[in-house]
């Protein structure tokens, strides 16, 4: 096989004008060892999450224990977050968070740092089952920072018999009819038809793609719509009644409305994981590990739990969670090996344009 | 008279000959060349090369990106886009004149606050002012009661998710775009000309249509892009008012780049999709440049 | 000669505007009406209460993002007015080639992720830091060519006679541009920077590539809420930005009443 350079356009082209500049370090992936030594209060880190994803207080504690400047600043996708760092050839953040499927495309491309296991000794208060996470094994690219699955998620008083099947968007009761939503982008656009039809949620094979989207445009018909943002508010509304929902997002209505419900179906489903990543160009990669042992202390992986109702694949903190909250949102008293039946989803390399394409007929059907 | 001003049009009015030409264009060439065609050159380039298995690209020349582009596929969605954008923009054009015209014939402290109060609500970001479009047109919502109310239907019809409601979404995303430039070219007319095609025995539609119409043209045409192009470009709206339930270029564009990190076809796409565009403003420019070449020769 | 018909012309003319400000000020109004939504849900009422303005006076973050937006979006203004115009009329007067027009409009053709990336790029090679600058930067190459596009509808018969008496009377070149073609076309330039600042006040996927770290702007802000459900603090911020701005608006108008008093008196 032919070696091919598998650069990102901009590391390229930066090769080419460095000719003429300083040498652009093309930044090893070594952590902890390389790189003199900075004295942590003399390094800053800047991150990049979602808005309302890092409890409150969290990173000026971090500041004041480690000395550490942190700048926190936002993104708004996945897909936003990992062409922004493709863009500026891999530079620009210490540290991000993105979902464990789209880890491959960083590492695939150089982006991200191996990870200094010994730097970060609070992974052990990680569930056993969190280190065999399909997209990166063993954890050495990444840490996962919270988990779940998709399911179904309906209002009890309205729906008359307990939805068990990913079959229901597709053979409804007539009173569902124009009353449901699906998940409007991939991965999970085309899960209710791959679960239906038994194939794998990490597909690659173009038959089992086709007969998928075939499946999803016979369900578009009985469908409200393709929803992704406000599926949970058209369900407390009474718009909607029954929708595909990941399940922090059923626990938001569920806060709103105690009527909703949220069920896995029995055909299976996801298992949905973000993490954190260090970049490899990151100068600042001990405070960046200093960082992510800080998060999975106990205490602030219950924060995260308690802010945004999601799993967390932290066993010290799930142990410490109220009881009242998980009596409220049942799903995050799911256990790590019921998450683990789920299918972990990782990236399918070439395969995505099949995707992507399903995608773009489906909504164009 | 008219070879005084055709002598001053080489040397003495503002704006002409050397150093002023470098003055007046200078710094709108240097951005464009900086911040528009180098970069926007760059993403370009990669049309020609493939992609990585992960995204990267890979340095090696193709043309299978253009020939992607052909697909049946796209090409429907780029015909199906074109025609909401074309629907969309003629509405625009025809809610929009009146209004233009309206405030462009006020006095003149009138002027800019009623042009100011077409623009405000777009302070508001196009997200928050989508989610209460759908709140309008649930099935509960305000206009589904006004339209019982008025006994048009007799139950709440289907709104969100229709060819409707994503024009309706993207008219109101987009028609401040299409009043500012035809303001700008109506107020300057004043009544004058109108007056004069009056006097001269032409009935007011013939005089509009003769006279202002004509005059008015490039805010007519300047609209028309502007609300035409970001149209085709858009994926919030059909997202969220079409229930997801159509599929515009913008949204295939933007999935090329982000969903399927697949650089290439993305950049060749874009190409696609300028090179359309191009060829529809060619064409405006040029009847433009032939309409006032006529009403020059008509005054 | 215009009394009847052009009376009843104007009625029919602002009735029709009436209907216009009123499509656009709905759904605005059902903003306002959220914002005192009980319910932390974006799309459905749960009884009434002012618990998101206490929030709001709370969320330092939103407006410290707002401000960003606010100032980002008044400084692209004034340069992209600035240039806009000046390519208007440098376009009108020495260069008529269709082909050229239509390639210098392209920033604002080309689709906004392909700017965005390319941008990114371009600063990432050049090596320019990122910060508000290269938002600012980002923000003005297309505002311009809007602003160019609105004032040239209006220079298209602009009559050069008036420029050349200016000059005639003795004039200097700088004097009948600032005294003579500057008040004439002032309306399509305040028209283009009307669209300029509204484009760049309201635009994410550009802002959000060529932003630096510390700038976070406020689409930026509202479309990360998303992943964890838009709250209707969102709406108190709306209804905010429209009081301000109304105020805004009513303050102009009273001191333009006060010019023009001033101007009749005078």
């Amino acid at each position: 096989m032919v070696r091919v350079r598998r650069l990102a356009l901009l590391a390229a082209a930066t090769l080419a004008l460095a000719a003429c500049g300083g040498g652009g370090g093309a930044g090893g992936g070594e952590p902890g060892g390389g790189g003199a030594a900075v004295p942590l209060e003399d390094q800053t880190l800047t991150i990049s999450n979602w808005d309302a994803y890092t409890p409150e207080g969290l990173i000026e504690a971090f500041e004041q224990e480690t000395g550490v400047d942190v700048t926190l600043t936002l993104h708004t996708t996945n897909e936003d977050i990992v062409g922004k760092i493709q863009a500026a050839g891999g530079k620009g953040f210490d540290l991000v968070f993105v979902s464990g499927n789209y880890l491959q495309t960083l590492i695939d491309q150089g982006f991200v740092a191996e990870l200094d296991h010994d730097l970060i000794p609070n992974l052990a208060n990680l569930y056993p089952e969190a280190n065999e996470l399909g997209y990166d094994p063993g954890n050495r690219y990444s840490v996962p920072y919270t988990w779940g699955t998709t399911g179904i998620c309906y209002r009890s008083d309205l729906v008359e018999e307990e939805p068990t099947s990913w079959t229901v968007f597709h053979d409804p009761p007539e009173e569902l009819k124009g009353k449901m939503t699906m998940l409007g982008t991939n991965p999970w656009l085309l899960e209710p038809a791959l679960r239906s039809l038994g194939s794998s949620l990490n597909t690659t094979d173009p038959a089992e793609i086709e007969a998928a989207t075939e499946w999803t445009i016979e369900a578009k018909a009985n469908l409200k719509g393709f929803d992704d943002t406000t599926f949970y508010s058209e369900l407390v509304a009474g718009n909607a009644w029954l929708v595909q929902a990941w399940d922090g997002w059923c626990n938001y209505g569920i806060a709103e409305d105690p009527n909703i419900r949220f069920v896995v179906p029995e055909e299976g489903s996801d298992l949905w994981t973000d993490t954190m990543v260090v970049l490899a160009a990151s100068e600042n990669k001990e405070a960046a590990h200093a960082f992510i042992d800080f998060v999975l202390r106990p205490e602030n992986g219950k924060a995260v739990a308690e802010l945004v109702y999601y799993k967390v694949p932290n066993r010290a903190a799930m142990e410490q969670l109220d009881p009242a909250l998980i009596e409220r949102f049942p799903n995050l008293g799911m256990s790590p090996s019921e998450l683990l039946e789920q299918e972990a989803l990782r990236d399918p390399g070439e395969a995505i344009s099949l995707w992507t394409d399903a995608a773009a007929q489906i909504k164009a059907a | 008279m008219r070879l005084g001003r055709k002598g001053a049009r080489r040397g003495r009015a503002t704006g002409t000959g050397w150093p002023s030409r470098a003055l007046f264009l200078g710094p709108g060439l240097l951005a464009w060349t900086l911040l528009f065609a180098a970069p926007v050159g760059l993403i370009l380039v990669s049309s020609f090369l493939s992609r990585g298995t992960f995204g990267g690209i890979e340095y090696r020349f193709t043309l299978d990106n253009f020939a992607r582009a052909l697909d049946p596929l796209y090409v429907r969605v780029l015909w199906s886009s074109i025609r909401i954008a074309a629907l969309t923009t003629g509405v625009a054009l025809l809610v929009g004149y009146p209004a233009a015209y309206f405030i462009a014939t006020r006095p003149a402290r009138w002027r800019l606050p009623l042009l100011v109060l077409v623009v405000l609500p777009f302070w508001t970001n196009l997200l928050i002012r989508t989610y209460a479009w759908i709140v309008l047109l649930n099935r509960e919502g305000l206009v589904n009661r006004a339209l019982v109310g008025l006994g048009l239907t007799e139950r709440p019809i289907a709104l969100l998710g229709t060819r409707v409601a994503i024009v309706l979404g993207l008219l109101y995303a987009y028609l401040p775009l299409m009043i500012l430039p035809l303001f700008s070219a109506i107020e300057r007319l004043g009544v004058a000309p109108r007056q004069a095609a009056a006097d001269l025995g032409a009935s007011p539609a013939g005089a509009f249509l003769r006279v202002t119409l004509p005059l008015t043209l490039p805010g007519v045409m300047a609209g028309c892009v502007f609300v035409f192009v970001p149209t085709l470009g858009n994926f919030i709206v059909p997202d969220l008012l079409g229930g997801g339930k159509a599929i515009m270029v913008g949204n295939l564009i933007q999935s090329q780049f982000f969903q399927a990190r697949d650089w290439p076809f993305g950049a060749a796409l874009s190409i696609s999709v300028l090179a359309v565009t191009v060829v529809l403003l060619v064409v405006q420019a040029r009847v433009l440049t032939r309409e006032r070449r006529l009403a020059a020769r008509a005054a | 000669m215009r009394r009847e018909p052009g009376r009843r012309r104007d009625l029919l003319l602002g009735a029709e505007l009436a209907l216009v400000y009123a499509f656009l000020y709905a759904p605005i109004l059902v903003l306002v009406a959220l914002s005192f939504n009980d319910s932390g849900l974006p799309t459905s009422w749960g009884g009434f209460s002012t618990r998101w303005y206490g929030e709001l006076a709370r969320s330092e973050d939103l407006l410290a993002a707002l401000r960003t937006s606010v100032s980002i979006a008044l400084v692209v203004t004034a340069v992209s007015t600035a240039i806009g115009t000046l390519l208007a009329l440098g376009l009108e007067r020495t260069v008529r080639s269709t082909v050229l027009d239509t390639v210098l409009f392209l920033p604002a053709v080309v689709p906004d992720i392909v700017l965005a990336i390319g941008l990114l790029s371009f600063f990432s090679i050049a090596r320019i830091t990122l910060g508000t600058h290269t938002v600012i930067l980002a923000h003005v190459v297309f505002d311009m060519v809007f602003v160019a596009a609105i004032v040239r509808a209006r220079l298209g018969y602009f009559d050069r006679s008036i420029e050349e008496a200016a000059q005639d009377l003795g004039a200097g070149r700088v004097a009948t541009f600032f005294r003579v073609t500057v008040p004439v076309l002032l309306p399509g330039i305040l028209a283009g920077a009307l669209i300029a600042f509204t484009l760049s006040f309201d635009e994410f996927i550009i802002a959000f590539f060529t932003a630096g770290p510390t700038v976070i702007t406020f689409p930026i802000r509202i479309y990360s809420m998303i992943r964890f459900g838009v709250t209707p603090v969102v709406n108190a911020v709306a209804t905010l930005i429209l009081g301000l701005s109304i105020a805004l608006v009513l303050l102009a108008l009273r001191l333009a009443r006060r010019e023009a008093r001033r101007a009749v008196e005078g």
